[in-house]
């Protein structure tokens, strides 16, 4: 089973969490066209490699955070605060 | 050759030395009239039906691995057509009147078997849900029968009917068109048929990069065993979509998914219709080698790893020996996962790509094998034609602009 480092309790299994996806996206302007909404709401990455996603330790602490994960070997290669700037992973 | 019982004979008669390979293995030619990317059943069915359906047989299927060793052979081998919108009902249902009509169309038999799906209701909510979700099916002319809970004893005795199961069936509904096929016979069917037709299949050749002409215009593509040109090209690579289509510059609105399943020993015959338990994420079937074949929900968190998470197969282990308790002492054979392309409506995206001349078939997600047939037609259509077939008008990338989205998520009998 995969296990994550949560910031607050420690390393938990995978079971415990919950992913949220890709972090890092940026809510366009209320005046925005249809096509930049649809690429915010929809439109994704989805890197064979390194992804930037935000998970929520739902049956812990309830706090999110965000991990650099890679989607092939599931190796995790950094954990970092919701407001911190994206790890040079990627 | 024909496939046919005298050929048996006559095999039987010369020590089986009659059989040839159901498929050349050509080398690539520089140029051809289509290149279709991806193996798998949606690929090859798309290079059958551009070769019989449009005469189109200048066309090039190129396969990373081997065919049909995605998606193709990892499902769970269940075809069905009980979606909830009309556009999705159109759809599936083509493709399951295809499967009833395949093993004679391509000579060879696909194995299927229409033993039903039988889905059940564990709550109140769960009979008004189904009671909803048949009705819909009927008014788009599909079969759909709901069963009471004695009906469902009867379809699947070893299910645990007793008053205090844990996961209690009140009900249910059916429909008995649905069943199963052999996965790897609808691969290789279609890859006989294409083959006979002139469509070259070629493994081992990983498509590297397109080739970009005038006007942004796709010229080709670069693979592991060189440069091959073709003016039009389709993409059909399920969880591996984005990659391909980061190669070509565009993004699509897919996350890949492990999806799992696992079979048992083989055992006598103990279940012979489909059963389907979306409250608690498990489906079984039996296989016609007698393997209990158990499938999953998804891994919930993005994977291109095609083995899948111990907590999830756990869960779906605990919900099947909930269903069915007579399975505690089966051993696990194998278990395995597949990459799927989930969309955030659960319904496919089979047309035209930004890149003019490239076009996709993806968005399947946790449902592709009972489309394939459909799939392949309706890419055919569009690459042959330039056009869109009138069954996939509604699943175009642009209602991810638009926001008409066909959401299919309840009816894909899978947690999403």
């Amino acid at each position: 089973m995969m296990q994550l480092k949560c910031p607050w309790c420690g390393l938990r299994d995978e079971s415990e969490f919950v992913c949220g996806g890709t972090t890092h996206l940026i809510r366009p302007d209320l005046s925005a066209s249809d096509a930049i909404w649809g690429e915010y709401l929809f439109f994704r990455d989805n890197p064979k490699g390194v992804h930037l996603e935000r998970w929520r330790h739902a049956y812990g602490c309830g706090q999110w955070f965000n991990v650099a994960r890679h989607t092939v070997t599931h190796e995790v290669l950094s954990v970092y605060a919701m407001t911190d700037a994206p790890p040079a992973h990627s | 050759m024909k496939y046919s019982a005298l050929a048996l004979l006559r095999g039987a008669l010369s020590a089986h030395r009659n059989w040839v390979p159901a498929w050349r293995s050509p080398e690539p030619k520089p140029t051809y009239d289509v290149v279709i990317v991806g193996g798998g059943g949606h690929g090859l069915a798309a290079a059958y039906y551009l070769a019989r359906n449009h005469g189109v047989r200048n066309v090039a299927l190129l396969e990373r691995g081997w065919i049909g060793g995605g998606n193709t052979g990892r499902n769970t081998t269940i075809v069905r057509s009980n979606y909830l919108f009309p556009e999705s009902a159109r759809l599936y249902d083509f493709a399951l009147k295809c499967y009833e009509g395949l093993s004679r169309e391509l000579n060879f038999n696909i194995m299927l078997s229409q033993r039903g799906i039988v889905m059940l209701a564990h709550s109140r909510h769960d009979l008004d849900s189904m009671a909803r979700w048949a009705n819909a099916m009927r008014m788009n002319g599909i079969d759909a029968q709901i069963l009471t809970r004695d009906e469902v004893a009867a379809r699947a005795p070893l299910l645990d009917m007793s008053p205090d199961a844990r996961f209690p069936v009140l009900g249910g509904f059916t429909q008995r068109r649905a069943g199963t096929a052999r996965h790897d016979a609808v691969a290789w069917g279609y890859a006989r048929a294409a083959d006979a037709l002139g469509v070259d299949i070629i493994q081992n050749c990983e498509v590297t990069g397109f080739l970009s002409g005038a006007g942004g215009r796709v010229v080709g593509v670069e693979t592991s065993r060189g440069r091959i040109r073709a003016e039009r090209i389709g993409i059909a690579a399920a969880g591996h979509s984005s990659v391909l289509a980061k190669l070509a510059g565009f993004r699509l609105p897919v996350v890949s998914y492990a999806l799992q399943a696992m079979v048992t020993e083989p055992l006598k015959p103990a279940l012979d219709t489909v059963v389907s338990s979306p409250g608690t994420g498990a489906y079984v079937s039996q296989s016609d080698k007698g393997e209990m074949v158990i499938g999953a929900g998804l891994d919930l968190f993005p994977s291109y790893a095609q083995r899948g998470s111990f907590a999830v197969l756990q869960g779906v282990i605990a919900a099947t020996l909930a269903l069915f308790p007579s399975f505690s002492r089966l051993r696990m054979l194998r278990q395995w996962a597949g990459i799927v392309d989930v969309v955030h409506d659960s319904s496919p995206i089979i047309g035209p790509t930004p890149v003019p001349g490239l076009y996709i078939n993806c968005g399947w997600g946790t449902g592709g094998f009972k489309a394939i047939p459909a799939g392949g037609w309706t890419l055919a259509h569009v690459l042959a034609t330039g056009r869109n077939h009138e069954l996939a008008e509604p699943f175009q990338l642009e209602r991810f602009v638009t926001g008409r989205l066909i959401d299919e998520a309840a009816a894909a009998g899978i947690a999403h």
